[in-house]
């Protein structure tokens, strides 16, 4: 039987959270060494009873036992051979704990070997992070690269846990001054979420639980502001964002495509633009195993059918026409550095979004961030652990919103071509600006930058309705003006006349009927040289 | 309206896998799917035939048989194979097994390296496969929680947990030169508690040992282990009838049951909720030496 046939349906409340489920929280945690960040989450684990009896056993049992006094909860996280012995984590370790509120994943990042890259891999899926402070030596250099690093992957809420107050006797007044000491820091961090925590992982103050030591803290212990923390971005009300992951065809009748839902959301009979190429077509089926959908929203993994026959594979990404992501061959991007190996200018690598793999070169470095100051510097290439903005040729378009849009079509991995290592991670700011060496704009390149052709719109018949298909189109995003020169089209300009003019206009208007009005002029406008014009030469 | 735009938990982490799924379909040449018959590879099969549907499943099954795994396994493995129409493939090391190897001369942790991380680093080796998928959750023990998503393997099957790919968003580097293969996890941030309430919400066929029932068990230390065909009796041991379940399945001389009342997955949730012990505890093998998960896994074992 075809799977075409008769589908079973399903509604979104299968998939949806029911009323008083708070969406999944991910976090991560950034220290330095001796921050006593591995205990501070022993703590959270041991406090909200996630660490199983046999687990704790394994570590009164060990051989390694830093705590001066009872067990040593940093050995519940310090998991390979190689940390236990040295007393350090070495790489990024995932946690999880849960609360009768909520659920949480804990990417936890070791602060001294490797920081940056293991900081950004942890940020880059949180939205949160906890940034620890020992009280005693106050914000250090390192704390403001943590906060900058997690900020600059788009974590947008920051928690400043100022450990070890037990040692500074629980003084106000070096809480405030750290406070204060992050003060410049901040300002230059827009959009963030700021809280600042004294407690003492140690023993557990303001941890889970309101410490009675420190009277003067009106506010509430970490794991509260953990539970009530919201995503500082709701993906599902982003512009639609769908790469295809494969093409699902098990018998003739059906071709779907499968993929994850980056952002947005979709119903069926939506238009969905397929970049790059800039072919259009309707949802006709939202397809899972469970039925068929009417709607779907990010992060949901669906497959599509497509009302036309539309040539579109792995790579490739549908898009909301109303709102089309940007697609360019040259985009300047921040990347952060992982490799031994260091990134040079003019070198060739693979950049990976997603499903989608294009060859691409380093044109240029605009500049290096140096991280203890936070100011650029001019450089020839980024070592491990640097972070840079770049400008990088594609050999095809790459498919993207700036990073700061959208965190989920914003970034890329860098492959090396031989030894298919990641070696660094970027974050797409924009299309280059290299507008003088960009020569004349072409009139194919001058429709390709507009997004659609010109038309001629004859109003003469029904004025009145003028104010109402204007707004229509500039809606959807199309150039329209109204002027009585209708050769004006050549230049991909919409332009609608009242008066009588000589020759024959794209669409003449004669009736009410303002949407079979702006289907006409969108079918007169459609672009069918996009993808001619997106195949650029090979790098 | 933007109000009903959140996803459950559990259809946030089915999101997920079956993301981890379709990118392993597409990325690799020869992908296999490692099939232990255990309740995670239940989860994993079905996530799997969610991944592709209305399409077939596109890698088959593997099953590395150490032959001393429990007669219910076995049969639970053939009828649910052939259920979902999956190809089933299996591999036993028939050279240890020749050359004696059993778990009461040669100790547990020396049985398990021949009869399982060998075999499994031979299985994948003989069938040429560049993609393994596994059930691994990283909340199983501590050198888990460090794995990748994407964990890449070299040409002898070893894992280097000092020089892993950086693994980013939800964005996975499968690329490997000929011989070299990756790992794959796709359960990664599952919990036990998670993957129970799944196999309730979904209704999943597990194997019947998962669930509580009077069983002849012979109580060995902590551990209680079903009386079964291949099980040596020591001195001065009575079998003894007990209700118990399985908390996790493997060879029989090697993974104990837990007494238990809980005959459903709604009841192993509910006292779930109230247990202090994890899962692996009663895995003999976890527990060789200190660390030594992270050893096994570093040779090749899932």
């Amino acid at each position: 039987m075809s799977a075409a046939t008769q589908p079973k349906t399903v509604t979104l409340a299968h998939f949806t959270a029911s009323g008083a489920e708070l969406p999944l929280l991910r976090m991560s945690t950034a220290g330095s060494v001796d921050d006593g960040k591995s205990s501070l989450i022993g703590r959270l684990l041991f406090d909200t009873k996630t660490v199983l009896e046999d687990h704790l056993d394994d570590v009164k049992k060990s051989k390694v036992n830093r705590a001066t006094r009872g067990i040593d909860l940093s050995l519940l996280t310090d998991g390979l051979r190689a940390e236990r012995e040295q007393g350090i984590t070495i790489d990024v370790a995932y946690r999880y704990f849960s609360t009768a509120h909520r659920k949480f994943i804990v990417a936890d990042t070791p602060g001294h070997e490797q920081y940056t890259r293991n900081m950004a891999t942890g940020a880059s899926t949180s939205d949160l992070a906890v940034i620890l402070i020992d009280a005693r030596k106050g914000f250090l250099a390192q704390s403001r690269r943590h906060a900058f690093i997690s900020w600059l992957l788009g974590v947008r809420t920051l928690v400043f846990a100022i450990n070890k107050m037990d040692l500074v006797g629980f003084s106000r007044q070096i809480f405030e001054q750290i406070r204060e000491q992050s003060n410049t820091l901040l300002s230059l961090l827009d959009g963030v979420h700021v809280h600042f925590v004294p407690v003492s992982a140690l023993d557990g103050d303001n941890v889970v639980i309101k410490s009675e030591r420190m009277p003067w803290y009106d506010g509430p212990p970490l794991l509260d502001i953990l539970e009530t923390a919201r995503p500082s971005i709701d993906v599902a009300a982003l512009p639609l964002r769908f790469p295809v992951q494969t093409v699902i065809r098990p018998d003739p009748d059906f071709r779907g495509f499968a993929g994850q839902l980056a952002s947005g959301h979709l119903r069926l009979g939506d238009e969905v633009t397929a970049l790059p190429g800039g072919q259009k077509s309707r949802v006709a089926r939202i397809v899972t195993f469970d039925g068929d959908l009417e709607e779907a929203f990010a992060p949901m993994s669906v497959t599509l059918v497509l009302e036309d026959e539309r040539d579109i594979a792995r790579g490739d990404m549908l898009v909301a026409t109303s709102k089309v992501a940007c697609q360019a061959q040259t985009v300047e991007a921040t990347v952060v550095w992982m490799s031994e190996e260091p990134l040079v200018a003019g070198r060739s690598y693979l950049i990976q979004q997603g499903p989608r793999v294009v060859s691409a070169r380093v044109s240029r470095i605009l500049h290096r961030w140096d991280l203890e100051r936070l100011e650029t510097r001019v450089a020839s290439s980024l070592s491990l652990n640097e972070i840079g903005v770049l400008e990088i040729e594609a050999a095809e378009p790459l498919l993207f919103d700036p990073y700061r849009e959208n965190r989920a079509t914003g970034g890329f991995i860098v492959v090396h071509r031989i030894s298919n290592l990641t070696l660094g991670a970027g974050l797409i700011e924009r299309e280059s600006e290299n507008i003088s060496e960009c020569g004349p704009l072409s009139p194919e390149e001058r429709l390709c930058l507009r997004g659609h052709s010109g038309a001629w719109v004859d109003l003469s018949k029904v004025q009145e309705c003028a104010d109402a298909l204007e707004r229509a189109l500039l809606n959807v995003h199309l150039h329209v003006v109204r002027t009585e020169q209708p050769e004006l089209r050549r230049l991909g300009l919409i332009v609608l006349t009242f008066g009588l003019h000589e020759g024959t206009p794209d669409v003449v208007v004669d009736g009410n009927d303002l949407r079979g009005a702006i289907e006409a002029i969108r079918a007169k406008t459609t672009l069918d040289t996009l993808h001619a014009f997106g195949e650029g030469e090979g790098i | 309206m933007a109000q009903s735009y959140v996803l459950s938990h559990l259809r946030a982490l089915e999101a997920e896998s079956i993301h981890i799924l379709r990118e392993t379909a597409a990325q690799f040449c020869n992908p296999v799917l490692l099939y232990s018959i255990g309740k995670d590879s239940s989860v994993l099969v079905h996530l799997a035939r969610k991944a592709f549907y209305p399409g077939k499943l596109p890698f088959p099954l593997l099953h590395i048989d150490t032959t001393y795994e429990y007669p219910e396994m076995i049969e639970f493995r053939d009828r649910f194979t052939k259920e979902i129409g999956a190809e089933l493939r299996v591999y036993t090391n028939l050279e240890a097994i020749n050359a004696g190897a059993n778990p009461y001369d040669l100790g547990t942790a020396k049985c398990c390296h021949l009869l399982r991380t060998r075999a499994l680093v031979e299985g994948l080796r003989e069938g040429n496969y560049d993609a393994a998928i596994g059930g691994g959750r990283r909340d199983e023990e501590k050198s888990r929680a460090k794995e990748r998503v994407f964990s890449f393997r070299d040409k002898a099957g070893r894992w280097e947990p000092r020089n892993q790919r950086p693994e980013l968003w939800n964005f996975y580097n499968g690329a490997v030169n000929p011989g070299e293969s990756i790992r794959v996890f796709p359960l990664s941030n599952w919990t036990e508690n998670d993957i129970w309430r799944y196999i309730e919400l979904e209704n999943i066929a597990v194997v019947p040992l998962y669930f509580a029932k009077p069983r002849e068990v012979i109580v060995r230390g902590q551990t209680l282990i079903p009386l079964q065909s291949n099980v040596k009796i020591l001195d001065g041991e009575q079998p003894e009838i007990i209700n118990c379940r399985m908390r996790t399945l493997g060879c029989t001389p090697c993974s104990g049951a837990i007494r238990s009342e809980a005959g459903t997955s709604r009841s192993i949730i509910e006292e779930l909720v109230s247990f202090r012990r994890s899962e692996r505890e009663n895995r003999v093998i976890d527990h060789d030496q200190e660390g030594s998960m992270e050893l096994k896994k570093r040779e090749g074992y899932f």
